[in-house]
């Protein structure tokens, strides 16, 4: 089947290309972009008249929780949410029960994934057996089930001499080791974020520096190793700084910011809504204003959702004991396109930060609308306006700081490998 | 005052809280009554709800409800359905349908009463949550100050202490900085939360420094659980360090009054001359926080705070 995307504003960053222009796609392969593409009768058409076509959207950091919390998110719900909110692939964390440590269970996710899931799921890998941070997976064996980087995530990697092995290894297959940086020590028991804030919310507070400490000792462990190293979810001015220190100094070495810490900060745990509590916490003002920077600069290679989704027990329930995360899949054009339309962000930019800056960490071929390139599309439409209603996600998980929040700018259609998989929020 | 709960003074107006403190003024004198009750909340059910420990804050509430002929019942949370696992939302939906008007609830937790809040109808009273706030410690802390000193503008007081996880000392700082007060804290680095000079407060680490000149020094407890987890070095060099004793009077003034919210470590961060000293009202304040509570129980369950208390 033929798929004529027609019309619309196409704004691809690997080539700089940001014209209104036709795309044809068969059998899930661009086949001609062109200016007024002419075709036959079995041809769907999209309608993208002001609309902005672009490659797939990638998000490197999502929690589809199975196995083994599927009353939080499965693979089918975790996907259509994912679809619904614009994205063609995702990579999904390893912090599953059983643990996605061993090929049998990644080949699970994999398989699941092919039969329930209606986007691209790449696995990630754990770094350490069980995540428990004291003798490496089976790398290798990861890797051949189709494992595209390894991550403790949800804690770190706290032994510097793992952590050192594990991007040795993991060299030898040229794998990103995608890294949740917290020295729990400085974070244990903290709520929110260390400040004003949390003095006046009577929350115990995570300090800035128990992620910075971390990001220091990783990039070094990346100097002495050579390795690929991802930062997962930066959130503090500092964290961006030393990654930029980093790159100058020719480290292989990047990073990914969230939608909720490039936008929201400490002050809204007012009145203690659980949908705001985060691992890392939302930071202040300035944070924000050098995680954009670090965006308009270079030095933030993607933005990933850190999808974390809940049930509602988890949440409903005292702050200390509410679960960290949020549901991200289905805001995150939304917000980050708030940023785009009080041109915080340029919208060439943004859209690098969702394709091509993911695509290149985990080293896939997708991220880019070229003829022969894979159909993975991503359609938005700059001039919807819509109000965030959870009770209407895909993910079963409903937690999100942005509840009857209003947003222009939402994903009009999804398309993965050359099929219509969304259309307007509403899943095929 | 005109509200559904008190979940804290950070969002009370400096009216509402003259409200309150003028209308414990008439409370008090029925404290000293021979027949210490007025039927004024005959008909009104409150339950005291405590998932913390405390002496005075909840028989202060239990009575002051009784001396209004209100129906006044203790949740034992230690045998309660707590045990078997039940969420605090079922607890509290299960003690509402009961038809009480109006929960006093304490809970290591902070912002807990203000969850609670969302999910009920009932009024709610904060009687302290975690690290945040303790509404009525507070109030009746200004109470004290102001009947004893006349006025609370332009005072200088001292807390000292654990500031970090005092939330007697944030709603003393709320309450204060509201009437004008300069507000000073003291303690060891360790036990000083970021962001007090956002808050207008001075911190002090010399106890002697922080004294000088105060009308009013407040003592917070110090929990021995904070020195196990490594923010000061032992008991006895706190006490060196930061017990208040007869000499620190001297470096205030000699009217300078001495508040202490309970209960005392005696010889660890004040000592017994000054906590039965002259400048000490450590008892009255127990007092007083009857008469800031039965106040409290009447402005919200009552009526209008012109209505006759006889």
């Amino acid at each position: 089947m033929k798929l004529l995307i027609k019309g619309g504003r196409v704004i691809n960053p690997s080539s700089g290309q940001d014209e209104v222009i036709d795309i044809l796609v068969e059998d899930g392969i661009i086949q001609e972009i062109s200016k007024d593409i002419q075709v036959e009768k079995d041809v769907n058409i999209v309608d993208a008249v002001n609309k902005l076509v672009c490659p797939g959207f990638i998000d490197l950091h999502v929690h589809l929780r199975e196995p083994g919390f599927e009353y939080k998110e499965d693979i089918a719900s975790g996907t259509r949410a994912a679809a619904a909110g614009g994205f063609t692939s995702i990579c999904c964390m390893p912090n599953t029960d059983p643990v996605i440590d061993n090929a049998a269970v990644a080949s699970f996710v994999k398989e699941r994934a092919a039969k329930s899931g209606v986007v691209n799921v790449y696995p990630i890998g754990a770094v350490t057996r069980q995540q428990a941070g004291k003798e490496l997976a089976e790398i290798a064996e990861l890797v051949t089930a189709g494992c595209v980087g390894l991550s403790d995530d949800g804690k770190p990697v706290l032994g510097s001499d793992i952590m050192r092995h594990a991007m040795d290894y993991a060299n030898m297959f040229n794998l990103p080791i995608l890294s949740h940086c917290e020295d729990t020590g400085l974070s244990s028991g903290g709520q929110m974020n260390e400040g004003y804030y949390s003095t006046i919310y009577g929350l115990q507070g995570i300090p800035d520096e128990a992620e910075e400490v971390m990001v220091a000792r990783d990039i070094m462990l990346a100097g002495l190793t050579g390795a690929r190293l991802h930062l997962c979810h930066l959130s503090t001015a500092r964290s961006i700084d030393l990654v930029r220190l980093a790159k100058k100094k020719g480290l292989y070495v990047t990073c990914e910011v969230t939608p909720h810490h490039l936008t929201l900060t400490d002050e809204i745990i007012e009145g203690y809504d659980t949908d705001a509590k985060v691992n890392p916490p939302l930071r202040t003002a300035e944070d924000i204003e050098a995680l954009i920077a670090g965006i308009n600069d270079g030095t933030v290679d993607c933005i990933a959702t850190d999808h974390a989704p809940h049930h509602l027990e988890s949440k409903d329930c005292e702050f200390n004991l509410a679960a960290f995360g949020i549901s991200g899949l289905e805001t995150a054009i939304p917000v980050v396109m708030s940023l785009v339309n009080t041109g915080r962000i340029d919208l060439m930019r943004m859209v690098e930060l969702f394709t091509v800056g993911p695509a290149d960490i985990i080293n896939i071929d997708r991220g880019t609308v070229e003829v022969g390139a894979i159909a993975d599309i991503t359609i938005i439409d700059p001039n919807k306006i819509k109000t965030v209603k959870p009770q209407e996600f895909y993910s079963k998980g409903k937690n999100t700081p942005y509840k009857n929040k209003e947003f222009r700018g939402w994903p009009y259609a999804t398309i993965v490998n050359g099929e219509l998989a969304a259309s307007e929020g509403i899943v095929r | 005052m005109n509200q559904k709960d008190l979940l804290g003074l950070k969002e009370l107006s400096r009216e509402d809280i003259e409200s309150i403190l003028d209308t414990a003024v008439p409370m008090k004198d029925i404290i000293k009554r021979d027949i210490k009750k007025v039927p004024t909340l005959r008909g009104k059910a409150m339950v005291t709800v405590f998932y913390e420990n405390s002496t005075r804050t909840r028989t202060s509430f239990e009575i002051a409800g009784k001396y209004l002929s209100a129906d006044t019942v203790n949740l034992a949370v230690s045998t309660s359905s707590v045990q078997k696992g039940e969420s605090l939302k079922d607890t509290v939906k299960t003690i509402e349908v009961m038809g009480f008007d109006l929960m006093v609830i304490r809970h290591s937790m902070s912002g807990t009463p203000h969850y609670v809040s969302r999910n009920t109808n009932m009024s709610v009273i904060n009687a302290g949550d975690g690290t945040n706030e303790h509404p009525t410690q507070a109030l009746l802390d200004l109470y004290t100050i102001r009947e004893k000193k006349g006025t609370l503008e332009g005072l200088k007081v001292a807390i000292v202490g654990d500031i970090l996880h005092s939330r007697v000392a944030r709603s003393n700082i709320y309450g204060l900085s509201k009437f004008g007060c300069e507000v000073r804290v003291v303690g060891p680095a360790t036990l000083m939360p970021p962001g007090l000079e956002k808050m207008n407060v001075k911190s002090y680490h010399s106890l002697d420094a922080a004294l000088k000149g105060v009308d009013v020094i407040n003592i917070l407890r110090i929990q021995k659980e904070r020195q196990q987890t490594g923010l000061f070095p032992s008991m006895d060099e706190y006490a060196n360090l930061y017990m208040l004793r007869p000499e620190h009077l001297q470096i205030a003034g000699e009217d300078v009054l001495v508040l202490h919210p309970g209960p005392m470590n005696r010889g660890i961060e004040i000592s017994t001359q000054v906590a039965e000293g002259l400048n000490s009202v450590i008892n009255e304040q127990v007092t007083n926080g009857v008469a800031v509570r039965m106040a409290l129980l009447f402005l919200m369950m009552g009526g209008s705070k012109n209505e006759v208390i006889n």
